[in-house]
């Protein structure tokens, strides 16, 4: 391990202490002891019920939330916080766009596209609100290694379209897909642009003003805050006229035996008593991601991706899926063993300490498309290093003689 | 390196040179068991006369867990009655939840190396499949 190596596996003990080469990155991240710390303080020092309280220790409470609210949007670039919804993950985002907007504003006869690359949390909400409202769903196809580019949109998006829904990395493939690039096309027909940036927005910088796209849904979890807090960046007029997602306290302004008038924007969509020690902690992963800054990050995350990448190209019976260019993979690498069910992998990578995932990736419809019924999936962040490379080719290179075949 | 997983000769020979996985003509008996959260799907086919399992086979794809099972299992219960065939499922599927006797162990003869599943419960889905479906297919005989 290098100097650097080791000053950032220091900030993840869990690794150490379960002894686990973790590459199972893109399901979730570990978290580093800051973040542990930041929502314990909150919970130490500054917790109340936020937003309502009429004295100091909820005010501190509201502070600490909103300035969470505020770093969220600054590290994504949005123009004002208001725009940053927080929610419990990436699932819940697009949850809320499917419920609140799509549900409201599409009707018979208008089209919802979303890719066949799509998790399935951006693709069942759609699926839903097609039933609901008599949208039609139309799925845009990726080539076969992931590829898929605004000109493919633009070929089969028509005036009827409403609604685009597109992953910014998909959690197969790994590539980066243009958002800006979609988010144009989406516009030039009258559609607004959804992009899932769960893959995205912990592995490469996002700028939501750049790309121009209308949602932005992302995950704390995935980028070393806990489980439990997740964001919804949309932009501020679409947020002011879409009706509330969730009915109930502290989304209200004014409740009588009739009705109500709502909350302002953000906490309109922030029914009920929220997560601030999460938010907190997602504040702080992302000051704690500043610290070492996107430049190491990148490079260390793509480095690694090539040295794997290019170790398995040697093993004949190892197929990556997705681009043969490392550098379009984002620490994201998705492969089939010949001969060997990706289950069986991951159980002898599990009992050689390596976490992998198997399985469709919540992606059963690409995994159809892909002509497979499963794979296994490696992924990386910044604290692993080339020894947990080493050990992971040389653990796949095992694997096919322990299985029974003579190489 | 070491060889420390659970998968040895017997289950690795039995998922990669299977008996019994193959078509069964004159099966009269025929269900599909699926694991939907892996993927695994097997189809079982048996041949029963007079309540006595004459033959049996199975398709499909899976891990080598679901594979090597259905294939001893098979191994098992050709040439048992009925009685006897759902006497062993649910030893088998005892010994999966870690509740079983030696005695009863040495009835399950090779099958008896997936014990060990009792200790995963991320595969038990995966080695129950087959027993699972011929305990429902054995119901309509």
């Amino acid at each position: 391990m290098t100097e650097k190596d080791q000053l950032i596996r220091k900030e993840f003990p869990i690794l150490k202490n379960r002894n686990v080469i973790y590459l199972d990155n893109a399901a979730t991240s570990q978290k580093p002891p800051c973040v542990i710390e930041a929502a314990d303080q909150y919970y130490r020092m500054y917790n109340a019920n936020p937003l309502r309280g009429l004295y100091a220790l909820s005010v501190d409470a509201t502070d600490a939330y909103e300035n969470a609210r505020k770093t969220v949007a600054d590290f994504i670039g949005a123009a004002r916080p208001e725009e940053i919804v927080f929610t419990r993950n990436a699932s819940e985002s697009l949850n809320l766009i499917a419920y609140s907007y799509a549900r409201t504003f599409l009707k018979e006869g208008d089209e919802i596209i979303c890719t066949i690359a799509e998790h399935h949390s951006n693709m069942l909400p759609w699926q839903q609100a097609a039933k609901v409202t008599g949208a039609k769903l139309t799925y845009l196809y990726c080539e076969k290694d992931g590829t898929l580019t605004p000109q493919m949109l633009e070929d089969i998006i028509t005036e009827r379209t409403k609604l685009v829904a597109v992953t910014q990395i998909s959690n197969v493939f790994g590539r980066l897909n243009d958002i800006k690039g979609f988010a144009k096309v989406a516009h030039d027909h009258g559609a607004v642009l959804v992009a899932d940036g769960a893959q995205s927005v912990p592995h490469v910088p996002v700028d939501v003003q750049d790309l121009d796209c209308d949602f932005l849904a992302f995950s704390g979890h995935k980028m070393f805050a806990p489980m439990g807090i997740g964001a919804l960046y949309a932009k501020y007029d679409l947020l002011e006229k879409m009706p509330p997602f969730l009915y109930g306290g502290e989304m209200i302004e004014y409740v009588t035996t009739e009705g109500a008038t709502y909350a302002e924007v953000p906490h309109k969509f922030e029914a009920g008593t929220v997560n601030v020690g999460g938010a907190v902690g997602l504040a702080e992963a992302i000051r704690f991601m500043q610290r070492f800054g996107w430049d190491l990050i990148t490079k260390r995350e793509e480095e690694l991706t090539v040295y794997a990448m290019e170790k398995m190209k040697q093993y004949p019976y190892v197929h990556v899926i997705g681009s043969e260019d490392p550098k379009e993979h984002h620490g994201i690498i998705t492969f089939k063993l010949d001969g060997v069910h990706p289950h069986d992998i991951a159980a002898i990578f599990d009992a050689h300490g390596i976490a992998v995932r198997a399985g469709h990736h919540c992606a059963q419809p690409l995994m159809k498309y892909l002509g497979t019924l499963s794979t296994t999936r490696a992924s990386l962040a910044f604290y692993n290093n080339k020894e947990d490379i080493d050990a992971f080719v040389e653990t796949l290179m095992q694997i096919r003689k322990e299985m029974g075949y003579a190489e | 390196m070491q060889n420390n997983t659970f998968y040895n000769e017997v289950l690795t020979d039995h998922n990669l040179h299977p008996i019994h996985k193959h078509h069964l003509e004159d099966a009269n008996f025929s269900l599909e068991g699926v694991n939907p959260s892996c993927g695994d799907d097997i189809i079982l086919n048996l041949k029963v006369e007079d309540g006595r399992i004459v033959d049996g086979a199975y398709e499909g794809d899976g891990c080598a867990i679901s594979q090597a099972s259905a294939d001893m299992m098979l191994d098992l219960v050709i040439g048992k009655s009925k009685e006897e065939a759902e006497h062993l499922a649910d030893i088998f599927l005892r010994m999966i939840k870690g509740s079983i006797t030696e005695d009863e162990k040495e009835e399950l003869e090779e099958a008896s190396i997936l014990s060990d599943v009792s200790h995963m419960p991320a595969r038990v889905k995966c080695a129950v499949l087959g027993w699972h479906t011929m305990q429902e297919m054995l119901e309509e005989v």
